[in-house]
């Protein structure tokens, strides 16, 4: 059994990645954690699809106003600077290039930067929400994933096998084991956890990591 | 002026058998719950309206709404981006044994389709979805290097909205995210009824806060202290209510 991290502690990670001032959307679930952990010192605005820029974290059970949810249908807060907007300005904000960064789960994600992540097949019913859009506004695309399926197959493949959500666009992948970017087409190993060894790490990624320069330890704390 | 009606039944007396009506909201925030509840009421009575076709980012919650609405057996097709839910019962069941048609939509593209409808803008290239299943049979073009995919404006019949204030002109104003696609639908139907927390006196909303121009709003009915869905499916709410 390999050393992995957990998705609180993937959530760090890329959380680490977010300048000052940047605007930011999270996906629906895992990914909303990385709000959590802001670096202190560093302001970060997020951005949710329902109308949204600047909210502040879930109140207390009980104080929770239902006209003031995230897209993920969970209660947050206003804080000063808040600001609301109706769904074609918040699509603006997605699909006109004025995001710094989105981040978002995967089921696969190709070399090319494709990535599958809102339908495993035909079965069950469809859902796609924001992420065909937000694939295509933000300046970074982001991806937080296990390294490899509950099957221990890789989720880092050569080309997605299931329905595409965006064709060339994740720059980043933060997994259990490893950091790494896209560029060129190309997988290319930037950090990976260092009880792990490159060619352990290259056996359970599914397309061959470029590794050009000294990969850095991957280190994160106890969470 | 005065578009200010008398009750929610007769706010919805228009609304016919096959019509396309869309439905503001984002999940509960902004449903217009009471609207919704009053068409079931007249199914009810009167076995119409049927056949509709319904346009919401979701697909309801539970079984009150608009998931209220489709387990009445009043929605022929559903357009939305988003039919998965907390509580998605009753959608799920229907769509699986082929009883309600769906038509997907990116949320982006869906705001923006509608926007368009209400703008006169037939048609617009998107980045979104080019290269994956929801574009397929659509038109693309290559603007500047980069591939686009044509998508047409989205109209309807009716749209059924919530706000939170409302004057006699049908000026509006809304409450926090309860926003969302209310607006744009507004804008984007020959007929848009809106349920709202308050009516107040013309020149009761400052000019520089009004969300939703008069020009937007055929009706306006007040329905104060509306219901929150979310709250209703907490309590495991039905409607209409099954009798004990």
């Amino acid at each position: 059994m390999t050393a992995k991290l957990s998705p609180t502690q993937i959530a760090w990670r890329a959380a680490q990645d977010i300048e000052d001032g940047a605007y930011v959307n999270l996906g629906i679930g895992f990914p909303e954690m990385v709000a959590k952990f802001q670096p202190p010192g560093r302001e970060a605005i997020f951005h949710t699809e329902n109308g949204i820029l600047g909210f502040g974290e879930a109140p207390p059970a009980g104080d929770e106003d239902w006209d003031l949810i995230n897209a993920g249908k969970k209660a947050v807060t206003i804080k000063p600077g808040t600001a609301f907007f109706h769904h074609a300005d918040s699509f603006a904000m997605v699909r006109g290039g004025h995001l710094d960064v989105a981040i978002l789960g995967a089921y696969e994600v190709a070399e090319t930067g494709d990535l599958a992540n809102w339908s495993t097949g035909p079965r069950g019913v469809p859902a796609v929400g924001g992420a065909m859009d937000l694939v295509h506004g933000a300046k970074r695309v982001a991806v937080i994933t296990d390294h490899v399926t509950k099957d221990g197959k890789p989720k880092l493949v050569q080309r997605c096998s299931l329905p595409l959500t965006g064709v060339g666009c994740v720059t980043r992948i933060y997994s259990s084991l490893a950091v790494i970017d896209i560029e060129g087409g190309r997988f290319v190993l930037r950090e990976k956890l260092p009880s792990l060894s490159i060619d352990a790490l290259q056996a359970l990624t599914g397309a061959e990591m470029l590794v050009p320069a000294p990969v850095v330890d991957l280190t994160v704390p106890e969470l | 002026m005065d578009k200010t009606l008398p009750d929610l039944a007769t706010a919805v007396a228009g609304i016919s058998d096959g019509m396309t009506v869309m439905i503001g909201g984002f999940g509960g925030s902004g449903a217009p719950i009471e609207l919704i509840h009053a068409l079931i009421d007249r199914f009810v009575a009167t076995g119409h309206p049927r056949d509709l076709t319904v346009v919401n980012n979701n697909a309801g919650n539970g079984h009150v709404g608009l998931a209220a609405l489709i387990e009445a057996g009043m929605v022929r097709k559903l357009i939305c981006s988003f039919p998965r839910s907390a509580d998605p019962v009753v959608f799920t069941e229907m769509y699986l044994a082929g009883k309600i048609e769906l038509e997907l939509v990116p949320q982006g593209t869906l705001a923006e389709r509608i926007r368009a409808g209400g703008a006169g803008i037939p048609a617009f290239y998107t980045p979104t979805s080019f290269g994956t299943d929801l574009a397929k049979g659509k038109p693309v073009e290559v603007f500047d290097g980069r591939a686009y995919v044509q998508e047409r404006w989205l109209k309807a019949d009716y749209a059924l909205v919530k706000a939170h204030l409302g004057d006699r002109l049908g000026n509006l104003t809304y409450r926090m995210a309860a926003r969302n696609f209310n607006p744009l639908m507004c804008t984007a139907a020959a007929a848009t009824i809106v349920q709202v927390s308050r009516i107040v006196e013309a020149g009761g909303i400052d000019p520089e806060s009004v969300i939703t121009p008069g020009i937007f709003v055929q009706g306006l009915v007040e329905v104060p202290n509306p219901a929150q869905e979310e709250i209703l499916n907490r309590a495991n709410a039905r409607y209409p209510e099954v009798a004990e």
